[in-house]
């Protein structure tokens, strides 16, 4: 391929990015300097450092942290449970159906399940343990963004354990490693790189995480995700949303980079 | 390669064929390109017949979209981009949207049947004149509760500090209504801007956070419904709402006093159709549309002749239409300015934050 073409094939990609992913991170950095009335500022960025936003930045980490360690206990023993099943497209495929059904109606949907008077209560009073409270508790919230996160955490292990050869645990086996051995050294490190993809893939989008926080939790659970949204539709105090917006970003690199680098240290 | 070109040629064709035949279809409606009306309306808030019944007499095709709050209202017909022909913002908002010179003014001319308001609901402090608004409905904020759960009456604001009620309270979302809620459990006025009051009302309200089981937007309707709590911080129209149909719910207006609204239909300056606008804002002002819609949607009707064509027991009911005198000691919320707002909103965030 010449240069010619190849710039021409690179139009479309070029477009998508700068539209779509270089201009709005740019007016996101723009807007963060400007107070209400418009008026260039740092004051935003003060604000942040106040402990209303530290302490929201904290509990977004909490809860993001635990949501992915959660999806990555399930994920990982399920993606290889598929792997070693006949019916591997068919499993895949039920885990990745949820995620077809829009957001909002699953949380409604679990609003009717865990309510008072709900499924899951039912089935507590009908075992014994009695009614509960489930709705609006840490429980619920981590819960449900389990549920609707483990598709993404599920794919890329899947993808990594179904790609590792075989023949290599075999070997290990032979040499005289035990089965958590062979786990440990051979294939977790092997498949470390799906891992890393599935906590990015979970993490980085639980951090910002609104509308679930009301739904489920009924705003019980404050993260810097419901923040953004009441400083853009509410208070319409765009500077601040977007100085949040800045943080969550700068956050987000971040945890780009640490996943990006330990890829190689393990291998 | 020619299996792909004529797989292409038939999607475009079956794609025009259908652009062609929903045509033909709205043209047989009569409804032209040209005659739409673009409504923004809060969700929940009409009954969907009387968009069916205006389309057929004018034969203007109804684009019905919803908004939840005021100020994502607000935001969207700033930035344009979709012609809102109807919208309708509470007060406030309404003067916001005056000062920025967001409104067309209505032509009375054009509403006839503006003379069935009832003459409370004219000329009003946020628009004297009603030069840019014409009453859709009013009501209160005030506590709805389960009678078989909650012992005794509850009258004020500040019955639900007692500890008997602790999770079993559920709040609106909404800044004005909760700090307004706290400001007036102390005594001032829902629109206070003194500092310290403002103080004073958060404080309180971190106090009622073991109370609290959930602060919830619209859900709260549903959750109310389903006995998911027995006391709730509501609008009248969904205490009234849900009153006709479960018998252990009682809806009060607090002693200490609170918030009286009113959601205006206006012109907004995205408006391309304005003749069709001022039909419709006719239509909805007919009394017996009014109080078809006052039926469905369960907020007070500021339509005076309304009144004769609804059920007796409705009209009456002192809850949802309280006498004059007893509005005067609620408050209308004022625009306190966008700093005040902030300020408002950092510490509903704040009390939000409050853990248990």
């Amino acid at each position: 391929m010449d240069a010619n073409k190849r710039t021409f094939y690179s139009i479309p990609y070029m477009l998508w990015i700068g539209l779509f992913v270089v201009a709005p991170i740019l007016l996101v950095v723009y807007y963060s300097f400007f107070d209400l009335n418009g008026n260039f500022t740092f004051a935003n960025y003060q604000n942040f450092f106040t402990p209303v936003y530290l302490m929201m930045t904290l509990s977004s980490f909490w809860y993001a942290f635990l949501i992915t360690f959660f999806c990555l206990v399930i994920a990982y023993p399920a993606a290889y449970f598929i792997t070693q099943s006949k019916f591997k497209q068919i499993l895949l495929l039920l885990i990745i159906l949820p995620s077809w059904v829009n957001l909002l109606l699953k949380a409604y949907a679990f609003l009717g399940i865990f309510s008072t008077y709900g499924a899951a209560n039912s089935f507590l009073k009908t075992i014994g343990i009695g009614s509960k409270q489930i709705l609006f508790t840490d429980f619920s919230f981590v819960f449900v963004s389990v549920y609707i996160f483990i598709p993404f955490m599920v794919l890329p292990i899947f993808n990594a354990l179904d790609k590792l050869n075989p023949a290599l645990v075999y070997a290990s086996r032979d040499l005289g490693a035990s089965s958590w051995m062979t786990f440990l050294k051979v294939i977790f490190p092997l498949t470390s790189s799906g891992v890393k993809a599935g906590v990015q893939a979970v993490f980085i989008p639980a951090l910002s995480l609104f509308m679930i926080t009301r739904l489920i939790a009924g705003n019980r659970v404050i993260t810097l995700g419901t923040a953004i949204e009441q400083h853009f539709l509410v208070t319409q105090d765009w500077g601040m949303g977007a100085t949040i917006a800045v943080f969550l970003i700068l956050i987000m690199v971040i945890i780009m980079i640490v996943t990006g680098t330990r890829k190689k240290g393990v291998l | 390669m020619k299996k792909l070109m004529q797989a292409l040629v038939a999607v475009f064709l079956i794609s025009f064929l259908l652009l062609y035949v929903v045509d033909r279809l709205n043209a047989s409606s009569g409804q032209t390109e040209g005659s739409t009306l673009t409504v923004y309306n809060w969700g929940d808030y009409i009954d969907a017949e009387l968009i069916d019944r205006f389309e057929k007499e004018t034969g203007v095709k109804v684009i019905y979209e919803t908004f939840d709050s005021n100020e994502a209202m607000m935001t969207k017909i700033e930035q344009g981009g979709t012609t809102y022909d109807v919208a309708v913002p509470s007060e406030y908002t309404i003067e916001k949207m005056r000062d920025q010179d967001l409104l067309y003014p209505i032509n009375h001319s054009k509403v006839p049947n503006l003379k069935y308001i009832d003459d409370r609901f004219m000329d009003l402090s946020f628009d004297r004149g009603n030069k840019y608004s014409i009453p859709y409905f009013w009501g209160t904020v005030g506590i709805l509760y389960n009678t078989d759960e909650v012992n005794g009456e509850i009258t004020a604001w500040n019955d639900l500090w007692k500890p008997e009620f602790r999770n079993k309270i559920l709040m609106i979302d909404g800044a004005r209504e909760v700090m307004g809620m706290g400001l007036n459990s102390l005594g001032y006025s829902l629109n206070d801007t003194n500092e310290a009051h403002l103080q004073e009302a958060k404080a309180k309200l971190d106090e009622l956070t073991p109370n609290i089981k959930a602060i919830v937007g619209d859900e709260i309707r549903m959750l109310m419904g389903n006995d998911e709590a027995s006391i709730g911080l509501v609008w009248s129209g969904t205490a009234s709402e849900l009153m006709g149909t479960k018998d252990n719910l009682e809806y009060v207006v607090p002693e200490e006093g609170s918030n009286l609204w009113f959601d205006n239909m206006v012109i907004p300056k995205t408006a391309k159709n304005i003749e069709a606008a001022h039909a419709f804002i006719n239509f909805m002002l007919d009394p017996e549309v009014a109080a078809q819609n006052t039926e469905y949607v369960g907020y007070s009707t500021p339509n005076k002749k309304a009144l004769e064509f609804m059920p007796k027991e409705m009209v009456e009911d002192k809850r949802f239409y309280p006498p004059a005198h007893m509005t005067e000691r609620l408050e209308v919320y004022e625009n306190l300015g966008p700093e005040m707002l902030a300020r408002y909103n950092e510490l509903f965030l704040k009390f939000k934050m409050h853990r248990k």
